[in-house]
């Protein structure tokens, strides 16, 4: 049986009488007269057209040596483009109501959640809504709630990021106001959520000081993608020793245009710098939808 | 880096195209891989094969063609193209550089029956 096709038998192509598996190793038009239906595969070869054996007239409109021509499919898509899409609808119900979506990307145990509570606290009764990513527990979004601002946990199970579909999912179940802010807080990980694109306006990544001046370096897709990094507790940088001009450099050594916020949540230190940060974003975003 | 995660992606658009070309198998998967896309190869290998059985592209080989990665040096302005992702630039070593693409994560296309 040939098996390209599934035919068994020969055919005759003007005076030669091959078997399928030659005629479509030569690359000749045969027929394909058997007994098995068409439903789940096709049978398009080379088309002979006026003595000439075309290659680019299959699917593809291409051939590839090795590559059984026809039956290549040019897919030219984005392994991500189903998360991607997702993302694009998640702007578009930002933008429409004029919200401004912060990802907030660290290592564990960096102080995201700590910043993010104190952070609501600093806006006051300024309209926001949290989206709490972890592995397990609902602790992060219990802490919020504890401030009085509406939360939404995600368990990602084994997941180590968050995806656009589980933030379209959480944005449904959030009472998105006109002019909020949506906190979207990531998984603890440097890695993966640097591939994924959950629709947010800005990256944010939290870096304390406590965690080396190299981590920029040793994770830097991460560093590349985020709009700000926020360099946290710094109250413990002279007992740990911490070169905090050393760690500024290394962001920017992975990328040139990061904003650098030196701060602690605790002590409240840059705390008005970032506030600053992200009301002037907000006011950009309101001032493009009315423009 | 999440490879399980990048296979199950694959997986979607293998069924998607299958149901569209109505094609039963698929034999020979290409990619093409950014440098700077942070995708360990070896790992998706592992959670391709794994992620595949049952799906029209279960044993089907794989093929991860390499992008270059490019960055743009904010010393001397020029793009550059960098193997590395902390090369310094090669036309005037500044360590300064935005990369400008490298990132990509496609399927090229595939081979099916």
């Amino acid at each position: 049986m040939c098996t390209v096709c599934g035919c068994s038998g020969t055919v005759k192509i003007g005076d030669l009488e091959l078997t399928h598996e030659e005629a479509h190793r030569l690359g000749l038009p045969h027929g394909h007269d058997h007994e098995h239906r068409h439903d789940a595969h096709d049978h398009d070869h080379p088309r002979l057209s006026g003595g000439t054996i075309h290659f680019g007239l299959g699917v593809a409109g291409t051939s590839v040596p090795g590559m059984e021509q026809s039956r290549l499919i040019e897919i030219e898509t984005g392994i991500l483009s189903k998360n991607d899409a997702v993302a694009g609808a998640n702007r578009r119900v930002l933008r429409a109501l004029g919200a401004y979506a912060v990802n907030l990307v660290s290592s564990p145990g960096s102080g995201k959640t700590t910043l993010l509570c104190e952070t609501i606290r600093h806006l006051g009764a300024h309209p926001l809504t949290v989206i709490e990513g972890d592995q397990q527990t609902s602790n992060d979004a219990d802490r919020i709630r504890a401030t009085g601002a509406e939360a939404v946990q995600v368990n990602t199970g084994k997941g180590c990021h968050l995806d656009a579909e589980m933030v379209a999912r959480a944005m449904d179940a959030l009472p998105l106001a006109p002019g909020s802010f949506l906190f979207i807080e990531n998984v603890g990980n440097l890695v993966c959520p640097a591939a994924f694109d959950l629709g947010e306006d800005a990256k944010v990544a939290i870096l304390s000081v406590t965690e080396g001046e190299d981590k920029p370096l040793k994770y830097p897709d991460m560093f590349t993608a985020a709009r700000v990094a926020l360099v946290n507790k710094t109250d413990l940088a002279p007992y740990c020793g911490t070169d905090l001009d050393l760690i500024e450099a290394n962001l920017r050594r992975v990328n040139p245009t990061i904003e650098v916020i030196r701060l602690s949540a605790r002590t409240g230190e840059g705390m008005e710098h970032w506030l600053r940060w992200l009301k002037g974003r907000l006011a950009e975003k309101t001032l493009r939808k009315a423009g | 880096m999440h490879e399980m995660s990048l296979a199950e992606g694959i997986r979607e658009i293998i069924e998607d195209q299958a149901r569209r070309h109505s094609f039963a198998r698929v034999r020979h998967l290409r990619l093409e891989i950014g440098r700077f896309a942070g995708v360990e190869k070896e790992a998706l290998a592992f959670a391709f094969d794994v992620v595949m059985r049952g799906s029209p592209a279960e044993g089907a080989t794989l093929e991860m063609i390499d992008l270059p990665g490019r960055a743009l040096c904010y010393d001397c302005g020029e793009t550059v193209e960098l193997a590395d992702r902390l090369d310094p630039c090669p036309n005037c070593g500044s360590g300064k550089l935005m990369p400008q693409g490298g990132d990509e994560m496609r399927i090229k296309d595939m081979e099916v029956v």
